[in-house]
């Protein structure tokens, strides 16, 4: 296939932070998040002089699932290497990670194009190294700008994911880390909710020009920005005959643009050699008997299958596994029903609020389910108590269930004879709409439904509303 | 229940940078005795300088896995040791806290760079001591001060709190007045320490046995006798490996030709991971800090262009070069090569024989200033460096004088047959009395 004059051309390299219960070197707990700075130190992760790293089984196996799950290749013999530079939050000088051997290369992971059409993005190769501390830097007022670092982070097992230039647009991209994470999520090695465990170097360019690095992305939103970004100046540099030059940018992600690394870097020369205090690793054997849960695909054909669901609601479903969990514990047989009252509605109800889906009252989500599937309420009461009890989660308050606040509220869809009544008072009341109807204005009708919701607050089921309103209008023209 | 042992021996040849006169210590084998720890291994609690001024008042917050042997031994530890800083040279000339002198000859150097645990056992300030050795720092200065000191099989000895020098090929080893000694202290310090990947769950547990030398054969290579092994050095090697052959061993001539490529292959090796391991020292967590404030990258050259030695500055410097993009393949990875080749040679040898004898030092103790270019002190090494890079063990045992000073008789061995290499030195040992 021949690509357009200007094609994008996008490749990843994401870091990912494993969830193990202790650091990559050390037996120091990689659960920080909540803690004080320098609370998860020992002298391996401080780098102390005469600490030696011991290399965590669990981190390894985590590693090798993520290679198993991206069909990758491994290696006969994996070595760490140190890599060589100065810089404050690297305690030991130098960051053990894997250089020419790593664990596994040559892999792959499906993901849809814009069009919809599922397509191969080549992964080149997957390696596991030690993050470093984190440096915090701080700007008083009564003195200079000053840092301090935190080693909590130094040696949390991270794995480098390097993607072929296979991706062909800033939303391509977003949606393989999408999948990427399910995907990790699902092997239980990940997880992508926990601040800053995911960081995202992009290389982007416009076919037939040089290529532009951007660094230090920590988000998945992040992603798409910036290479947005970065596609609307390159565009824009070369709509005016300037030429894109290779360089490396920095993502500020508060303002959403990338912006020229000012420092004069040059090409660094990390020295890499093999570390010598750990040694060489062979996986093969080891990997074959990891077995893998169902991942994401897996997952979504059997949805179809077993549910009854269409395919785009089994992706929407499979593309968390929290999600995918959710809806299968609180399906029980109406399945269908549920899928789109989760995909369609609950999904973007909680995106809305920043909610999570751990962060739904289940019973609630259940009750409102059975009522709607009992058709004794109608799809539109059923939102507006979705949301009741979600802000009312939100807020910690204690909520009466759907049940109860329908009996008590009397939102009992209405019955025929019920809004009959109610039906002729607005045909009455409003007699433009009917004279505009009469006079071949089918739209006219819409208004009348919606003065008869009104009244109902939201209890009569609009379309069978729509239809005894036209029927009750003929009725009188005659 | 722990006791309290009084250590007042006057340091005249400046052995240690810290002296524990009120030492600690409990029960066991050690019971009470006195041990000198070099001063790159960690002790809690005692300040640990690895000679240079770069970690000056640097106190580690936990102890190397051989102290805390030591320590559940009843060992009580009396002082850290002088040393070339980071273990950088054969002299102890190049310590950040003044040269050690050598007891048997205070004019000339005592070797190194475990030169502080050589001359406090030498002049009897203790009798056990820890030294380290990553090219010879155990066997030189044992040799040049009359001592018996063993680099353990790399791999035998946890390395967990060794202020790393060149990590594939430094050993920590035990040194000691006789092969008892030394044999004693190798029990207490080799139990399995899973801390250190890069050691092996092989513990010596052994008593010197002078009859294994019976029907011992012992190769004698050519080169450890060749161009620039002092005669008379020769000569008094040659009489103590036939006194081996009386005490019932057969001496056999064999070659080593890989050692022409030796010192070519460990000076790359130990300066490229030096340049590497040395980089923590950058004033942020521990060591004196500049207190000036300035651009980290400043503050980084600053201290390390203030606080380390000129040799430590050199060695980085080379080791740099050597890794560095362009040069890594002409340097590093050739002298991977040739230390592989120097390995297979000393496998091949030690399938014919069971240890290897010769000379541990080509001369006998300089003296100070004597050896004022690097390059003639390199040299100094070439006898010590090829069982570092074979990862044998070897040990040097004293073995007469050449113009008063001590000369050692070096017994290398194959892999985790150390207890092999004792018992020859043992066998030598008491064969002379």
């Amino acid at each position: 296939m021949t690509e357009p004059e200007n094609q994008v051309i996008i490749g990843l390299e994401i870091h990912c932070q494993l969830n193990t219960k202790t650091k990559l070197f050390c037996g120091c707990s990689n659960d920080y998040q909540n803690d004080e700075p320098n609370t998860h130190c020992c002298p391996v992760c401080l780098g102390l002089p005469g600490a030696l790293p011991r290399l965590n089984k669990k981190a390894v196996e985590s590693a090798l699932k993520v290679c198993k799950a991206l069909n990758l290749e491994i290696l006969e013999e994996c070595e760490f290497s140190r890599k060589n530079y100065f810089y404050p939050d690297l305690p030991k000088g130098y960051q053990v990670t894997m250089y020419d051997k790593p664990l596994g290369e040559r892999g792959h992971l499906l993901v849809e194009d814009d069009e919809g059409h599922e397509k191969t993005i080549r992964i080149t190769r997957i390696h596991l190294e030690e993050d470093p501390g984190r440096l915090v830097h701080k700007t008083g007022r009564d003195r200079a700008g000053y840092s301090l670092v935190d080693y909590n982070r130094s040696c949390v097992p991270l794995i480098e994911i390097v993607t072929e230039p296979d991706l062909r647009s800033p939303k391509e991209a977003r949606r393989f880390l999408n999948k990427l994470r399910a995907t990790l999520e699902y092997l239980d090695v990940f997880d992508g909710e926990r601040e800053g465990s995911i960081r995202v170097d992009a290389n982007i360019s416009l076919k037939g020009h040089s290529r532009v690095e951007c660094k230090n992305i920590s988000s998945y939103k992040g992603v798409e920005k910036a290479l947005n970004f970065e596609v609307t100046r390159q565009k824009n540099m070369l709509r005016r005959g300037a030429e894109i030059v290779m360089e490396t940018r920095h993502f500020q992600e508060g303002k959403g643009i990338t912006t020229s690394s000012r420092s004069k870097e040059k090409e660094s020369d990390y020295r890499y050699f093999p570390e010598p205090d750990l040694r060489p690793l062979r996986v093969r054997d080891w990997v074959d008997t990891i077995e893998l849960p169902e991942l994401p695909d897996a997952r979504r054909e059997r949805f179809v299958k077993q549910y009854g669901i269409s395919l785009n609601h089994a992706r929407t479903l499979t593309g968390d596994i929290r999600v995918a969990n959710f809806y299968e514990q609180v399906a029980g047989d109406q399945s269908v029903l549920c899928a789109t009252l989760v995909s369609d509605t609950l999904l973007g109800e909680l995106n809305y609020r920043s909610m999570k889906i751990a962060d739904v009252p289940r019973d609630h989500f259940v009750d409102l389910m059975q009522l709607l599937a009992a058709g004794t309420i109608t799809d539109r009461v059923g939102v507006d108590l979705l949301r009741e009890f979600l802000d009312g989660s939100l807020e910690g308050a204690t909520m009466a269930r759907p049940s109860e606040i329908v009996t008590k509220r009397g939102l009992t869809k209405a019955g025929d004879d019920e809004f009959a009544e109610i039906m002729i008072r607005v045909i009455d009341a409003n007699p433009q709409a009917v004279s505009d109807y009469q006079s071949g204005n089918a739209g006219a009708v819409n208004f009348l439904v919606g003065q008869v919701m009104k009244e109902t607050r939201g209890r009569a089921d609009p379309i069978t509303l729509g239809a005894l309103l036209k029927a009750q209008l003929e009725e009188r023209e005659t | 229940m722990t006791q309290i042992l009084s250590f007042d021996a006057e340091d005249e040849y400046n052995a240690f940078i810290t002296i524990c006169r009120e030492a600690e210590y409990g029960e066991g084998p050690l019971a009470g005795r006195g041990v000198a720890v070099k001063d790159n291994i960690s002790t809690a609690g005692i300040q640990t300088t690895a000679g240079s001024r770069i970690l000056e008042g640097y106190i580690p917050p936990y102890d190397a896995h051989v102290v805390g042997l030591l320590k559940s031994a009843g060992a009580a530890i009396v002082g850290k040791t002088n040393m070339d800083e980071f273990g950088m040279g054969t002299s102890t000339e190049n310590s950040g806290f003044g040269p050690t002198t050598n007891p048997c000859d205070t004019n000339r150097v005592p070797g190194g760079s475990s030169g502080g645990s050589a001359a406090a056992v030498a002049s009897g300030m203790v009798d056990l001591a820890l030294g380290t050795d990553t090219g010879g720092s155990i066997r030189c200065p044992a040799s040049y001060c009359g001592i018996v000191g063993l680099k353990p099989t790399y791999g035998r000895i946890s390395r967990y709190g060794l202020i790393a020098y060149s990590n594939s090929l430094e050993q920590i080893g035990p040194m000691g007045q006789t092969v008892s000694d030394v044999s004693g202290l190798m029990e207490v310090i080799s139990a399995y320490d899973f801390h250190d990947s890069t050691s092996y769950n092989a513990p010596y547990t052994h008593t010197p046995n002078a009859a294994a030398v019976e029907g011992l054969k012992i190769g004698v290579p050519a080169e450890y006798f060749g161009v620039g092994v002092d005669p008379a050095v020769a000569e008094a090697v040659r009489t103590a490996i036939g006194r081996l052959e009386s005490l019932g061993a057969e001496a056999v001539p064999c070659t080593i030709p890989s050692m022409a490529y030796a010192l070519a292959a460990y000076y790359v090796t130990c300066t490229s991971e030096a340049s590497s391991n040395l980089s923590r020292f950058d004033g942020v967590r521990f060591g004196p800090e500049s207190g000036r404030k300035k651009m980290w990258h400043d503050e980084f050259r600053g201290i390390r262009g203030e606080k380390f030695g000129r040799e430590v500055q050199q060695r980085i410097m080379l080791g740099t070069f050597a890794l560095s993009a362009g040069y890594y393949g002409k340097y590093y990875a050739k002298a991977q090569i040739a230390r592989a080749n120097v390995r297979a040679d000393f496998e091949r040898v030690l399938s014919e024989v069971d240890v290897i004898c010769g000379p541990t030092m080509p001369a006998v103790a300089f003296a100070f200033g004597e050896k004022s270019d690097p390059l003639s002190m390199y040299l100094a090494d070439i006898l010590t460096v090829p069982a570092n890079l074979a990862g044998v063990p070897a040990i040097s045992v004293p073995c007469g004088t050449v113009d008063s000073m001590p000369v050692g008789l070096q017994i290398i061995g194959r892999h985790f047959e150390d207890e092999l290499v004792v018992d020859t030195a043992f066998a030598y040992e008491q064969g002379g009395n």
